[in-house]
């Protein structure tokens, strides 16, 4: 009995780890989600499919033009960053003044359109980049590089927004704008300039997920569907907009997911994640870290 | 002297209801002139369609000789125009330094920022010691102390303070227009508009007399202190 316990107590230790580590990740995307919806106050509903695009980036740099790993990440970093403020140029920034849901519909339709080019443009084939990363053994625990280093990268990613947001005068723009539109004129700011940045960091950020998560999934036109909508519970039950709330979030759901899946299958942990969602909206509907108003 | 800003002939309005009309201006060069006037006069109105935040539907601004109808509101402020604007709008969860940064965002001011952050506390020494306090969450003439520091941090030549002692307590109303006073001691021009028709006329070189949108009367404050209308109306004499 006691030597069943002792290798139970190893696969949870192992579990929390996992856990820890898909927690980064999913932060990663929920900060570049919150952004867009703290600042400029529209929801990308096809934010997952820019990481998609991203993913194939990677694959089309890494194993079409040989390009090493660490030269193409830079690159798809920069392409989604412009797919994002192209995508607020083109689409959201018309749309500003409209009703909330015609911005969700013009998002939503970008979903599909970015899903279709992805199967007409690249096939419904799944695709990998050919790297396979070693597995560190740890005791008798193991844990993926490629796990460890998405997650040291998600950190460093979300350090050097939180450096630039608290830092610069732009990050300090974007701060402010969020909490009053109608003077920022009054401070030079152009708030045209300040969307457009953000929709970029925002696309950046989205392209660093993609280099990150090709290592561990194989991409394919429909890949977005796996992480999307839990980015969406995450930034909701954190509070939409909320950056500390959704790092919080994303890990809390992270170890619902991993634990889940270690008493079960995995895919019982996204069960239970979602459940946990949906209890959370009946306790605090506005969110984990709601502001009293 | 020589004018600074004028306005001529402003119209100007909020969709189809017209708060100004045939409202003309101008302040010189190093005065500080005062606009007094009921609630709904328009007073606010004037502020935001000199600092760009409304557009006039007829009329002529001009900064120093230059157009301000033709200028993007955000490259006013880089005429030399400050606002502070009614209820003061400071970001209430940003702190006091990042408040401050903000007045500061036009790239001709970032290279003054550690400057003019000097200056700012010099007149107001109470900042420096709240420099990492959440905006919001401090006491009213604080919150106006800071407003005007954010303000004067573009290193404005004429600085619009609207309605700056609304919502204050009696003794920091007083405050306030010390403050007032000491600004235009440091060689700014400043444009404010009041209610407290008494304590501006104290502070103010000239006054104009807005009421329903439109200029009724003018002159300099002790004229207007002195004349008739405005003592029934405004000063409870």
């Amino acid at each position: 009995m006691q030597s069943f316990l002792d290798i139970f107590d190893i696969y949870l230790l192992e579990a929390v780890i996992n856990g820890i580590l898909l927690g980064g990740v999913l932060a990663l995307l929920a900060l570049g989600l919150n952004l867009i919806f703290g600042v400029i106050d529209v929801t990308w509903i096809c934010y997952a499919e820019l990481v998609m695009i991203g993913m194939y980036g990677m694959y089309y740099l890494v194993q079409v033009f040989h390009l090493p790993y660490w030269a193409a990440a830079p690159l798809v970093i920069l392409l989604v960053a412009l797919l994002g403020a192209a995508l607020h140029f083109f689409v959201i920034a018309p749309l500003l003044t409209a009703p909330p849901i015609n911005q969700l519909l013009a998002t939503g339709g970008v979903l599909f359109i970015l899903q279709s080019f992805a199967t007409v443009a690249f096939g419904i084939d799944f695709r990998n980049l050919g790297i396979r990363l070693p597995v560190l053994a740890l005791g008798e625990m193991n844990f993926s590089y490629a796990r460890l280093l998405s997650f040291a990268a998600a950190l460093i990613g979300m350090v050097c927004v939180y450096l630039f947001l608290t830092r610069t005068f732009t990050g300090t723009a974007i701060r402010a704008i969020a909490q009053d539109r109608q003077i920022m004129p009054l401070m030079g700011v152009d708030p045209k300039r300040i969307y457009l940045v953000t929709s970029a960091i925002g696309g950046g950020l989205a392209g660093l997920a993609a280099c990150l998560l090709v290592l561990q999934y194989d991409v394919h036109p429909f890949v977005g569907l796996s992480f999307g909508p839990i980015t969406f519970l995450i930034c909701v039950l954190g509070g939409l907009g909320n950056f500390i709330g959704g790092f919080i979030a994303a890990f809390v759901f992270a170890e619902i997911i991993s634990l889940g899946g270690l008493f079960s299958d995995l895919e019982w942990g996204y069960v239970l994640a979602f459940a946990f969602f949906i209890v959370m909206m009946f306790i605090r509907p506005a969110g984990l870290l709601a502001r009293r108003s | 002297m020589n004018g600074m800003l004028e306005l001529k002939s402003i119209d100007a309005g909020y969709g189809s209801f017209q708060a100004l009309f045939d409202v003309s201006l101008d302040v010189r060069a190093g005065e500080a002139v005062g606009v007094i006037g009921p609630n709904g006069a328009g007073k606010t109105t004037l502020m935001r369609v000199i600092s760009g935040l409304i557009r006039p539907i007829r009329g002529s601004i001009a900064m120093e000789g230059t157009d301000v109808v033709a200028t993007p509101p955000h490259r006013i402020v880089s005429l030399g125009i400050a606002h502070v604007p009614e209820n003061r709008r400071l970001f209430p969860r940003l702190t006091v330094a990042d408040n401050l940064k903000m007045g500061a965002f036009m790239p001709g001011a970032r290279a003054h920022y550690a400057e003019r952050l000097e200056f700012v506390f010099e007149l107001f020494p109470r900042l420096k010691e709240r420099l990492q306090q959440m905006a919001g969450t401090m006491s009213g003439g604080e919150q106006q102390m800071c407003a005007i520091g954010r303000a004067l941090m573009s290193n404005p030549k004429l600085l619009l303070l609207d309605e700056p002692s609304a919502g204050l307590a009696p003794v920091v109303v007083q405050q306030v227009f010390e403050l007032v006073k000491r600004i235009r001691a440091s060689g700014l021009t400043v444009l404010i508009v009041e209610q407290n028709v008494q304590q501006v006329l104290r502070v103010v070189d000239r006054a104009y007399l807005l009421e329903a949108g439109s200029i009724r009367a003018a002159g300099s404050a002790a004229e207007l202190a002195a004349s008739d209308t405005i003592k029934q109306a405004y000063l409870g004499v």
